[in-house]
């Protein structure tokens, strides 16, 4: 497990969720995935608030936080790009595809590029398994992909956003 | 017997008429993955253009389950299924068909099998063999639309069972039924329902348990975005079977689709009285909450998934006792997998009689498979218990693509096993896939062909447990890494007989000391592959060689001359230099540079690329 990074972030977004889940029980869960559709990750500062406001120890939020692969504990990228390995997939390729990324952009999984444009995850199964493989690029589904494509459509994909926030 | 709701009109009869004026669009998660949403905006488009959107409905139907071809378009009447329909095809069949009462005939389905064009959905043989009686909404209704699934006879049952039978009458329905749950395990569901009725403490939970997490299953998920009514209904009747007045659906995070089709569906069924206090005007008051997941495999087992909704690291408790006796919050809890409540308002409906007609007599009713993997067919299907393997595979699925040979089937995903051509012929139900060394599972079916290496698929499903074990017992969390090591040494070459018996020693240790199904049923992918392609382990051991040509330790990369044309597609996607030849000449593989990714071989187009 890497250090906590505090990061610099707005607290005060937080009201909101605590206000929505004060009467909930079991809320921790549903509070930390909140804050993360807030900040993109969970900021060493926002599991303590969190663990501040509903009396438990930090360590039982950085436990749960830890436990599921949804959160992150680090910045990511601004693109992010999923390969599914589920069953499914691995039979019809992934391994191929993992490969063609790290050679023809140098990632590896569950890096973040240099220039902070993208992470790649790997996951187990989106269930689009008719669609083998299957890989979701933000948030588009880019079924039965190939080695050849992939790199070309990422590429892509970040070349339009970058021209799309200059504009 | 049929019984009256309280709210007639809201019945949408349409859906059942086969002479009404319908484009159906799939809306399920494969078919929205290749446009179908904008799709169905085109389509509504183009009608509107020629004045026609009042007089055809373009209707957004959940799964027809053939995901392969998506995306689907059923237009009636007739029922002319158009399939991998593109947005810009919109156009060509408003104006060919729905004007011209020309049927599309490039967008009808091929069957490469027979080599024929297939036009109405009932004929193409991926149907041909499945009975679908869980999944009979499924591309009929719009899963948004109560009035549809009202239309089906939908809410008929909870109707019934407020207003004429006791608790204890219905639990002896679902008994009688014979209905066995199906997340895998197959415990029978009115038994279980009994437990939690007889436990004398209050409140009572009703558990869905949607964190469908096996990788290459996408049974739940259908079913949830198809037909979310049928699950919520069904749970509504559990709920005043064993006396509970709050249900939860735990649904994975990575489904969004599904938990905004229940979002609709619950709010759907409040505003009509069907959930809240009092439903349908009786003293039972029940209401139901959703969980998202947030990404743990093992929160599929129920009581991880229990200590999740309780919003802690979802590890599984020890049991006894029983969710029945001592589940969520320490309070009596039923959980049950989607498919199992998504039966209930049929069997109540319907009758136990009528579902333990269908199937064998250990299993009845039918089973849900996504088929998925080496096979021509992907898709959900639901096929009668009883089935063959080999019908499963040949007759819905296809057959296997490329001309390759059947190499195995698994299924019940990385807690169950792999079987050879020889039980291709043994029945699909709960104890033959037993019996034969594999499990039934939640609907996961994964077809290998023959350039499956089965050590490095077993090697797959151990690194998965590998990642997903919660770590709170140490035979699952030490045992699989030890497990996975011994897997790493065989496939790269490195591996002795030792390996083999220290890996059956593990296993053993594991099935017999792991808290939960995840650590008892993790070692099954390794001894099930085993078992049956033994030889294949020994050759990667004795030989030093991967039959199926997958291993990187253990193969190297040729270009047959005869074959490249030279077009330097892999020279260039070579990240290690190791291919050289001049354009228009054959090229050659530098071993000694060759790293054996296979990319090369991946990105030929002439099949020059062999492995040796």
């Amino acid at each position: 497990m890497g250090e906590i990074d505090n990061g610099t972030v707005d607290l005060s977004s937080m009201d909101e969720v605590f206000e929505q889940y004060s009467e909930e029980q079991g809320a921790l869960i549903p509070i930390l995935q909140k804050a993360q559709n807030t900040y993109g990750w969970l900021p060493g500062d926002v599991l303590e608030l969190i663990a501040e406001r509903l009396g438990v120890s930090p360590g039982q939020v950085y436990g749960v936080a830890t436990f599921y692969a949804q959160f992150y504990l680090e910045e990511q990228g601004r693109h992010i790009l999923k390969l599914c390995d589920g069953t499914a997939c691995h039979v019809r390729g992934t391994p191929i595809l993992v490969t063609a990324m790290e050679d023809g952009m140098n990632i590896r999984p569950g890096e973040t590029s240099e220039d902070g444009e993208l992470t790649m995850e790997i996951v187990y199964c989106l269930g689009s398994c008719a669609l083998a493989p299957v890989a979701v690029l933000d948030e588009q589904v880019m079924g039965r992909m190939r080695p050849q494509m992939i790199v070309r459509r990422v590429e892509k994909h970040i070349a339009s956003a970058k021209k799309a926030t200059e504009a | 017997m049929h019984t009256t709701l309280p709210f007639p009109n809201e019945a949408d009869p349409t859906v059942n008429d086969p002479q009404h004026k319908c484009i159906a669009v799939c809306m399920g998660t494969g078919c929205t993955s290749s446009q179908s949403a904008q799709l169905h905006q085109t389509l509504r488009e183009e009608l509107d253009e020629h004045n026609l959107n009042g007089e055809i409905e373009v209707r957004r139907t959940g799964c027809f389950g053939f995901c392969e071809q998506g995306p689907i378009v059923v237009v009636s009447p007739g029922e002319t299924f158009y399939t991998e329909v593109k947005p810009r095809s919109a156009e060509t069949i408003v104006e060919q068909h729905v004007l011209g009462n020309q049927p599309v005939e490039r967008l009808l389905y091929h069957d490469p099998t027979s080599d024929a064009t297939v036009e109405k959905w009932h004929e193409i043989g991926f149907y041909g063999k499945q009975q679908r009686i869980l999944l009979d909404n499924s591309g009929i209704i719009d899963p948004e639309n109560i009035g549809h699934y009202l239309a089906r006879e939908g809410y008929q049952a909870l109707h019934q069972v407020l207003s004429e039978m006791t608790p204890e009458q219905v639990i002896e329905e679902v008994t009688e039924s014979g209905l066995r749950g199906r997340g895998g395990a197959g415990f029978p569901t009115g038994v279980k329902w009994g437990f939690a009725r007889k436990t004398q403490k209050w409140p009572k939970y009703v558990i869905c348990n949607a964190d469908e997490g096996d990788p290459g299953a996408f049974m739940d998920r259908s079913v949830l975005e198809g037909d979310p009514h049928a699950v919520i209904e069904g749970m509504i009747i559990a709920g005043f079977a064993i006396g509970a007045q709050a249900g939860y659906i735990y649904c994975r995070a990575e489904y969004p689709l599904a938990i905004k089709r229940l979002r609709v569906a619950l709010e759907q069924t409040r505003e009509l009285g069907l959930l809240g206090d009092n439903i349908l005007g009786s003293d039972f008051s029940f209401d139901i909450t959703i969980k998202e997941g947030a990404g743990a495999f093992v929160c599929g087992e129920e009581t991880a998934l229990m200590a999740s909704i309780q919003g802690e690291r979802g590890q599984p408790w020890p049991r006894p006792p029983y969710p029945a006796v001592s589940g969520l919050w320490k309070q009596p809890s039923n959980v049950n997998n989607v498919k199992s409540y998504a039966f209930v308002p049929r069997i109540i409906h319907k009758g136990a009689e009528w579902f333990s007609s269908v199937g064998t007599e250990g299993s009845p009713g039918t089973a849900v498979f996504a088929l998925t993997g080496n096979v021509n067919r992907t898709g959900l299907i639901e096929v009668p218990m009883g089935i063959t393997l080999r019908e499963i595979i040949y007759d819905v699925g296809g057959g296997i693509p490329g001309g390759k040979k059947f190499k195995a089937v698994q299924t019940g995903g990385p807690l169950g096993g792999c079987l050879p051509e020889e039980y291709l012929d043994i029945p699909v139900d709960f104890d033959s896939l037993q019996e034969a060394g594999s499990v039934m599972g939640s609907g996961g079916m994964v077809i290998a062909d023959e350039a499956t290496c089965m050590v490095e698929f077993a090697k797959f499903f151990t690194k998965f447990v590998c990642d997903e074990s919660c770590g709170k017992c140490p035979p699952c969390r030490i045992g699989s890494t030890r497990m996975l090591e011994a897997l790493e040494r065989i496939t790269e070459g490195e591996g002795t007989p030792e390996d083999l018996d220290e890996i059956y020693w593990l296993a053993d240790g594991m099935q017999q000391g792991s808290l939960c199904a995840l650590g008892q049923l993790a070692p099954a992918p390794v001894i099930s592959t085993l078992r049956h392609f033994e030889d294949e382990y020994r050759a990667h051991i004795e030989e030093e060689r991967c039959p199926a040509g997958k291993c990187q330790a253990l193969i190297t990369f040729e270009i047959v001359a005869d074959l490249c044309p030279g077009c330097m597609v892999c020279a260039r996607n070579c990240a290690s230099n190791a291919i050289s030849g001049e354009k228009g000449e054959p090229h050659v593989i530098d071993p000694e540079l060759c790293e054996r990714c296979g990319l090369c071989e991946a990105v030929c187009n002439f099949d020059a690329v062999i492995v040796k």
